[in-house]
């Protein structure tokens, strides 16, 4: 059944016509709390150990954390993409812990975590829907449920630090395997300091159909968050696990430097998908990988908003024969942001093929870049690889960019570019403002409107959401 | 009573005068007909009422329901009751069809004062419209006005009008490209729209569409300028004789 949008967004959300005031207390909202005593600034050899046996962790991840933290220290910044060096490493929390123990049930969250929940909208009736959620309120799983009818079929849900303890053969043997700690610097910090995150295994021939999700908030001032999400679909098993994350705005620079990794076994499909939304100055440097085995499918649907900086490139390394990944990203570059963003596909075998379709869209300065790279190995007979970007460019003070990138080392590849940018069009404007529509709800629905091919990929609640934003970004401008 | 009074307006666009001491007025439940040659400025006429952001009102007044409109926003004078039809409707890639209908319908109401109806009731006037226009099943799926034919979207101004409700419909060049099975859907809808406390001002070039709603007044632009105006017969002469003979 489809409700009109407007429909879900008055049960669910806060009041559409939401002031720019009202917008700004959303995001300057934070709880003053506890949960930062016992915190340090900076990085050393004496925190990753601290983080290791606070999580009474095996000796092998302990080991692991600290080559991690040596390469870490050895390896320098990126030197392409955007400039990070306003980024001061020294003056990060890299670990917090919320509270002490996980909560059974929605009863049992706190009072102060639900209120923020409500303010970002996330309906309450989900749960009934969806299979699970799991939040993350600053690095502590704090809320974990999974239908009964999947955990009886094998399905594991649970927060990592845990699934460490309770499934730790099966952790070890993909813990960083797709995402190496030597890939790049923030990889390295990752492996070395990361905490909480998300587990999930999909037994081999099993079927989830309903999206698995989990919340993920940043909340406290200038802490990093360093989530871990691992993902191993085995044969013929399919799913879908979709995030989403946001943050409030603080005067320090935060940094967020997670990691996803999912294993995608022969003929299985899965689908992940995530809505981020990041506080102004935060520096949102993500790394996420698939591993897609012979005849697997992988999808990735991206929203992209807020951050200083983001510089996220989710990537599909098809690894076996008729392997496929589908990319679907949106990213919004508002004042004074940089969202560098785009995909990376890299063919190994014969007959795979992907799909990009990136959609951005800059406003009052914001600059988006679509960065890709798509590989064709020799190994990769037949290889077809479709690439799509298209950019709205609200204002002249506003800039896109298109970096695509093809290495391609077999004859047979085929492959395809299409790239366009555009402004919004007066008369499109006017024309939805005769209809009684204010000139900021008229933009709004233009650039939804653009977004909505990729936002119709994911649930309804989400898709609202992703609108929702689009709308508080328009409302606000700087002069 | 005279619900738009248009007093000696000028109008200008990147500096140059396009619309030069226009004056008339329609009166409630007045049908009035524009006519004249391309280039005359009827068209401008249909976007300066609605408020198009591009021309530039030198001097004059355009009071409405008693109050001058010359300074209001687009969105203001859609919800005082002033409805565009449009000559050419906008193709929103990505919009959804019904989904917006029930947007601005619910936000036209809210500004009017009146209580926003609910989802049923909403699809209930839908539904209702839609098979009056012989609208097909799968705009439901559609987005505004993408891909759809000369005849499709003016069918949807049709739609959106009878979900606006105004009191003031402007229908700009509503039947050019028509086939005569279009014609009459969208005459009989303006047919409907039309009642003793709505009024209609009809830019257009032809005849074929007053079969369906029929004109008190018709006023000849030229050159920027009204040059003629009088009774249905003088819309029965221009068609005769041309305009050149008749102004």
């Amino acid at each position: 059944m489809r409700m009109p949008r407007e429909a879900l967004k008055k049960k669910n959300l806060p009041k559409k016509k939401a002031t720019a005031s009202s917008h700004d207390s959303l995001w300057d909202s934070y709880n003053q709390s506890e949960y930062m005593s016992g915190t340090k600034v900076g990085l050393d050899e004496k925190l990753v150990r601290f983080i290791s046996q606070e999580k009474q962790e095996p000796e092998w991840m302990l080991q692991k954390r600290l080559a991690s933290l040596k390469l870490y220290q050895e390896m320098p910044l990126p030197t392409w993409g955007p400039d990070l060096s306003r980024l001061d490493l020294g003056k990060i929390t890299y670990y917090a812990r919320a509270t002490d123990k996980q909560s059974q049930t929605w009863d049992d969250v706190p009072a102060d975590i639900k209120e923020t929940f409500d303010k970002l909208g996330i309906p309450q009736a989900e749960q009934e829907v969806l299979a699970g959620v799991g939040a993350q309120y600053e690095s502590t799983v704090i809320y974990h449920s999974l239908k009964e009818q999947f955990r009886s079929q094998g399905v594991v849900f649970e927060d990592l630090d845990v699934a460490l303890q309770t499934h730790e053969e099966l952790v070890k043997k993909h813990f960083m395997r797709a995402v190496p700690p030597t890939l790049h610097k923030f990889a390295a910090l990752h492996g070395a300091v990361w905490s909480g995150g998300t587990f999930l295994y999909i037994p081999k021939g099993v079927k989830v159909d309903l999206p698995l999700q989990a919340y993920f908030r940043m909340n406290a001032k200038g802490m990093g968050q360093f989530e871990h999400t691992l993902i191993i679909v085995e044969e013929e098993a399919q799913a879908h696990y979709i995030e989403g994350c946001s943050a409030p705005r603080y005067g320090v620079d935060s940094l967020h430097a997670g990691c996803v990794e999912v294993y995608v076994a022969k003929k299985a499909r899965f689908r992940y998908s995530s809505v981020e939304s990041w506080s102004k100055d935060a520096y949102n440097l993500n790394t996420k990988r698939a591993l897609v085995q012979e005849g697997a499918h992988m999808e990735w649907v991206g929203g992209n908003f807020g951050s200083n900086v983001t510089m996220l490139y989710p990537c599909s390394v098809l690894l076996g024969e008729g392997a496929s990944a589908d990319h679907l990203g949106v990213a919004f570059a508002n004042h004074g942001q940089i969202q560098d963003t785009g995909a990376k596909v890299i063919h190994l075998a014969p007959k795979t093929t992907s799909n990009i379709v990136m959609k951005s869209i800059s406003k009052d300065g914001g600059r988006a870049v679509y960065r890709g790279l798509v590989e064709i190995s020799a190994a990769a007979e037949d290889a077809v690889s479709n690439i799509k970007c298209d950019a709205l460019i609200l204002d002249p003070r506003s800039a896109s960019d298109t970096i695509p990138m093809i290495k391609i080392n077999n004859p047979t590849a085929v492959l395809a570019h299409e790239a366009t940018a555009g402004k919004l069009n007066d008369d499109d404007i006017f024309y939805l403002r005769s209809r009684g529509l204010s000139e900021s709800e008229a933009s709004a629905m233009i650039v939804n409107g653009f977004i909505n091919p990729i936002v119709k990929e994911l649930p309804l609640e989400y898709a609202v959401e992703m609108n929702r934003m689009v709308e508080l970004e328009m409302e606000n401008s700087v002069g | 009573m005279n619900l738009l009074t248009v007093k000696n307006l000028h109008v200008s666009v990147d500096g140059k005068i396009i619309l030069n001491d226009v004056s008339f007025t329609i009166k409630k439940g007045e049908t009035v007909v524009i006519m004249g040659p391309n280039g005359s400025g009827k068209s401008t006429m249909s976007n300066v009422l609605m408020g198009h952001p591009a021309y530039q009102i030198e001097s004059g007044q355009i009071i409405f329901k008693g109050k001058n409109i010359v300074d209001l926003k687009p969105e203001e004078r859609a919800a005082l009751g002033i409805f565009l039809a449009w000559q050419q409707p906008r193709e929103i890639a990505g919009l959804d069809f019904y989904p917006f209908l029930f947007d601005f319908h619910k936000s036209l109401i809210s500004a009017r004062g009146k209580t926003a109806p609910s989802v049923f009731n909403f699809k209930k006037k839908l539904d209702a419209e839609v098979a009056q226009l012989q609208i097909k099943d799968d705009w439901s799926k559609r987005y505004l006005n993408q891909g759809f034919s000369g005849g499709e979207k003016k069918k949807a101004e049709m739609l959106q009008l009878a979900l606006a409700a105004p009191t003031l419909a402007v229908f700009d060049e509503i039947d050019s490209g028509l086939d005569v099975d279009a014609l009459k859907v969208v005459g009989q809808a303006m047919a409907r729209f039309k009642t003793k406390d709505t009024s209609a001002m009809i830019v257009t070039h032809y005849l074929r569409i007053l079969k369906y709603i029929k004109p008190d007044k018709v006023i000849v632009m030229k050159q920027g300028k009204v040059a003629a105006s009088g009774g249905p017969e003088l819309a029965k002469r221009l068609e005769k004789s041309g305009f050149k003979k008749v102004l």
